[in-house]
């Protein structure tokens, strides 16, 4: 339980990051659509659960946030991609594209080795 | 490093709580109203999309919590929470708050200041290099344990030593200072040349004294000490090479000490000359009056030391067997030469100190123990509505901490004054014996001291309600009213620990009373004399004018005839060391006409003028005194005293009879004219020498001491002495002037015996009345909780009065086992401190059974009321209440 927990709060704060390398400064509200939308809304996730998320990232310094006004004019506090944390998406990039590749493996047909 | 800064920042979230919360409200409101934006603009009614907006947040409440969980540290902030709730308990039960933390404050304060005591005396090293390998080196005698070495014997043990790097000696001595304003008595040391490199101590201006300094040959020098520099020269630089004229002499100034230096066995000493033997005395091996001190070599014992001085004392003695018959060594640290004195006292203080903290801190565990009782009910509920037991302990180990904050923090306040106090309360003469304890103060050994102490109570203080916590049952807890197992636990509990505080009571009582009956016992002492309206003083003429006898002589008969002329004086004696001064300045007598091997009869010798016992008030035994006339060229006449007589005439006449020195030179032959009962040389606690008193007129000198009868209150007339002495020279220095009665009670045995009975009577009265209190708290919880069983008992026909003795009895148990347990510590723990008693036995009969009763009579009185309460209980109501 705990486990996946992890797995899945430090997936989730991949996905942040790499949403806002793409999408320039955004809201939580934004972030959240974001996330659903290119899941192809297979994660549905509670969106509440995503500003503990964004409190963590802050807190270690990959993003900041102000305050802002969104495009429909609503107050909305946004959130922006420093240049520690655009290093530290490389990172993990890398590091998520190695881990997929390696698990990839073990689920490849065996027959040709033989 | 990352992980590092999120923590930071979660901890600096703790302070920045309501502004994070509105934030987090505004950011969550603004989600909301975006989404619902959104799904109007997908068409939903408003209320709809309001719906699905929320519950696709997941719920703003665990959204909030989830995030509030994140920003701050959830432990420390229920600790905070915590903190709050015990702040508020406290606040609410404020009688309880003030006592407990009082009672802290009180044994942390007490134990703290004395403490500082004892490290600035005992602890912390003594300034010199290396303390530890100093030793005090001197010789010793079958009557004198440490007495002084002669300068011929000090050159043979510096030569002849195989332990020592280093072999120096000292006195101190009083030393006429010639100023623009007249001459003055100061204080200072007479020291070899290596003195202060074997201490390890090297000037703060100018040189240290050069091998060969302290020869007769060498030119006159003197040392400053840093106090002596600043007041006498204002701390200036140029003072060196200038001209010192110390006994009439000039002395070339050489160097200044540093301020941290300080030399105990010199009473505040100013200036520091060398030796310079040449006089009569460093002539002969049989006038004693150095101190020695010396550097161990590296690597061998103090026994090593011993056994080789010793060896040398032997040689010497089988060499000169006149002068150095009996003449051992000694040697012992140079710490316990300086602090010695004091050691027992401040470990007793500190004793008492620890065990008054030990009764605070019971009485402050048992009041939260009764507390918890009382919150049974408290906490069953919050264990029922789901607080762990490690949540409920940790309430308590707050709460204990919190006091132990408190108390601590006013503790060490209180000790700050304490030290103040107490050290105002040292005499100036006292504390120039005491240097040491100039360094008094809060530095880091006593704060670790308090902490050690302040976490012992946090401890205490935390795991006695835990452990009551350990019998607690939720069910029972929650049941109104109830009484079961618990409260019979914690009277079990509560009246060991209130043993426990009359046993310690009790050991500090009998401590009291013990050392104020030798205090007592001490000043009942007889002196051999009238203590009362007598005026001393010390004159110092100078020497020069003085010289010859003659002049001294007629000097002296002038001071008696212009003191005796003022009104107000009835008589005015002259004699050279006081009495209650000290047992030494000694002489060997020879008997005429007896058989002599060689052996040293020790007796002090005083020299006094003719009116020396009429003024005194002493008792002729026998013969007469001296008459004015018996005067330079007259026989030689002495007075003994009646021990002398008893000693070396036992069933003779001594009147008439001879004795002289050890080589019966006709010069020394004197003939006994009078016995006087003994007067107290020494002082109080000291035993009585034999002692003859020989005439002022026959050897007269131009320093001495006056003592002057009145007979009208002394301190008036002292001024109008001093003018009369000083008109007769106007060069002559007076100092110390004092009267009997106030030396009497400020001579540092008695000083010492009373403030230590002051300070443990004190301890002992603040215990007493914790123990009291201690023991009314059990017996009133216990009456409490047995409101029922006695209501059922009147019911049945009780009378009152079997009321009473059934909660008399208990409190009588309780009372009587710490009276008797504590009668057997306080023995053991006055033998301890056997040699602080005077004339008292650790066994006291009368003190043990006077405190029994005190303490009895208290705890009686404590109990009496819960025990009223518990006879006038309406067994109807009492009943019917539960």
């Amino acid at each position: 339980m705990s486990t996946k927990n992890e797995i899945w709060q430090g997936t989730l704060a991949l996905m942040i990051l790499k949403t806002l390398d793409t999408l320039g400064p955004l809201h939580g509200y934004g972030i959240a659509r974001r996330i659903e939308q290119i899941s192809g809304d297979r994660l549905s996730l509670n969106y509440g659960t995503l500003y503990p998320s964004l409190l963590k990232l802050e807190q270690e310094g990959w993003i900041v946030s102000e305050w802002g006004v969104s495009e429909n004019n609503r107050k909305a506090r946004y959130y922006k991609l420093t240049r520690s944390g655009r290093k530290q998406l490389e990172r993990e990039a890398k590091e998520w594209n190695q881990t997929t590749a390696i698990v990839a493996r073990f689920f490849e047909p065996v027959g040709d080795q033989s | 490093m990352r992980q590092l800064r999120a923590w930071l920042m979660r901890f600096k979230g703790l302070f920045l709580k309501d502004a994070r919360e509105r934030e987090l409200a505004d950011e969550l409101e603004s989600h909301l109203q975006m989404h619902i934006d959104d799904n109007i603009r997908a068409g939903m009614s408003p209320q709809e999309a309001r719906r699905v907006a929320v519950m696709k947040l997941g719920g703003v409440d665990q959204t909030k919590e989830a995030y509030r969980d994140r920003a701050t540290i959830p432990f420390i902030e229920s600790i905070v929470q915590d903190l709050r709730f015990t702040l508020r308990q406290l606040r609410k039960n404020p009688a309880f708050s003030v006592t407990a933390t009082a009672m802290v404050a009180i044994g942390i304060g007490a134990s703290v200041a004395i403490f500082a005591f004892v490290d600035a005396a005992l602890i912390k090293p003594l300034p010199y290099h290396d303390p530890s390998r100093l030793l005090m080196v001197t010789e010793t005698t079958p009557e004198i344990p440490r007495a002084n070495l002669s300068y011929l014997d000090y050159l043979d043990w510096k030569k002849f030593n195989n332990v020592f790097d280093s072999l120096e000696v000292y006195n101190q001595r009083g030393y006429v200072l010639s100023t623009s304003a007249g001459m003055e008595m100061i204080q200072g040391g007479r020291v070899s040349d290596g003195f202060f490199r074997t201490l390890g101590v090297a000037p703060l201006l100018g040189r240290d004294f050069y091998a060969g300094e302290d020869l007769p040959e060498a030119p006159r020098t003197v040392i400053l000490s840093y106090a002596a520099w600043q007041k006498r020269f204002g701390g200036k630089h140029d003072v060196i090479g200038q001209s010192l004229v110390l006994n009439e002499m000039p002395h070339t100034i050489v160097g200044v000490l540093p301020q941290s230096f300080h030399f105990a066995p010199v009473d505040a000493g100013e200036v520091w000359t060398t030796l310079h033997p040449g006089g009569p005395c460093d002539q002969r091996r049989s006038c004693h009056y150095l101190m020695g001190v010396g550097r161990l070599k590296d690597g061998l014992s103090i026994e090593a030391a011993q056994a080789d001085v010793t060896r040398i004392a032997k040689d010497l003695e089988a060499q000169y067997p006149d002068s150095n018959r009996d003449q051992g060594a000694i040697v012992a640290p140079l710490s316990e030469q300086i602090v010695g004195d004091v050691k027992p006292i401040l470990l007793l203080l500190l004793g008492g100190a620890g065990l008054l903290l030990l009764i605070a801190c019971i009485n402050v565990g048992s009041l939260l123990l009764v507390r918890s009782a009382t919150r049974r009910r408290e906490l069953s509920v919050r264990r029922a509505l789901g607080a762990t037991r490690a949540r409920l302990i940790r309430q308590f180990v707050i709460e204990g901490l919190v006091i132990v904050v408190i108390g601590t923090a006013a503790g060490l306040v209180s000790s700050h004054w304490a030290m103040q106090i107490l050290l105002g309360l040292i005499p100036e003469y006292m504390m120039g014996g005491m240097p040491y304890l100039n360094e008094l103060g809060l530095n880091p050994r006593v704060l670790l001291f308090t902490a050690g102490v302040a976490g012992f109570a946090a401890v205490l203080f935390s795991l006695t309600p835990a452990f009551r916590l350990s019998t607690l049952d939720v069910r029972e807890g929650m049941a109104e009213g109830s009484r079961g197992a618990a409260g019979r636990v914690w009277t079990r509990i509560g009246s060991k620990l209130v043993v426990l505080e009359l046993t310690t009571a009790m050991v500090l009582l009998v401590g009291a009373g013990l050392l104020g009956k030798s205090f007592y016992r001490l000043l009942q002492v007889g002196t051999g004399f009238e203590t009362d309206r007598l005026i001393t003083m010390t004159v110092t003429a100078p020497r020069a004018p003085y010289v010859k006898d003659e002049d001294a002589l007629a000097l002296g008969r002038k001071v008696v005839d212009e003191v005796e002329r003022l009104p107000g004086v009835t008589s005015v004696a002259l004699v050279d060391v006081l009495p209650l001064s000290y047992n030494g300045n000694t002489d060997w007598i020879r008997f005429v006409g007896r058989a002599f091997n060689g052996e040293h009869n020790e007796v002090n010798q005083r020299g006094v003028s003719p009116d020396y016992f009429a003024t005194l008030q002493a008792r002729l035994l026998r013969g007469r005194t001296f008459t004015d006339a018996e005067d330079l060229n007259k026989p030689k006449v002495v007075v003994i005293n009646q021990t002398l007589a008893r000693k070396y005439y036992p069933g003779e006449d001594p009147i008439g009879q001879r004795f002289g020195g050890l080589d019966l030179d006709p010069k020394s032959i004197k003939e006994i004219i009078g016995v006087v009962d003994d007067i107290r040389e020494g002082p109080l606690d000291s035993e009585i020498w034999p002692a003859y008193y020989f005439s002022f007129n026959q050897y007269p000198d131009n320093a001495f001491s006056v003592m002057v009868r009145t007979s009208q209150a002394e301190e008036s007339l002292m001024p109008a002495v001093s003018d009369a002495i000083t008109r007769i020279d106007p060069r002559i220095n007076i100092s110390h002037q004092t009267t009997m009665t106030h030396r009497v009670n400020n001579a540092p045995t008695v000083y010492l015996r009373r403030s230590a009975t002051w300070l443990v009577g004190g301890f002992a009265a603040v215990a007493l009345l914790l123990g009291v209190v201690g023991l009314y708290g059990v017996i009133a919880y216990s009456v409490s909780q047995r409101t029922r069983e006695i209501g059922v008992r009147i019911a049945l026909g009780a009378q009152r009065s079997m009321v009473y003795r059934l909660i008399l009895k208990e409190a009588g148990a309780l009372a009587l086992a710490g009276i008797v347990i504590g009668a057997g510590c306080a023995v053991i723990a006055a033998s301890l401190m056997r040699k602080l008693l005077f004339g008292t036995p650790p066994w006291d009969v009368t003190t043990l059974v006077s405190v029994a009763v005190v303490l009895g009579g208290s705890a009686l009185l404590a109990s009496f009321l819960p025990a009223r309460r518990a006879a006038s209980v309406d067994p109807i109501s009492a009943l019917r209440a539960e």
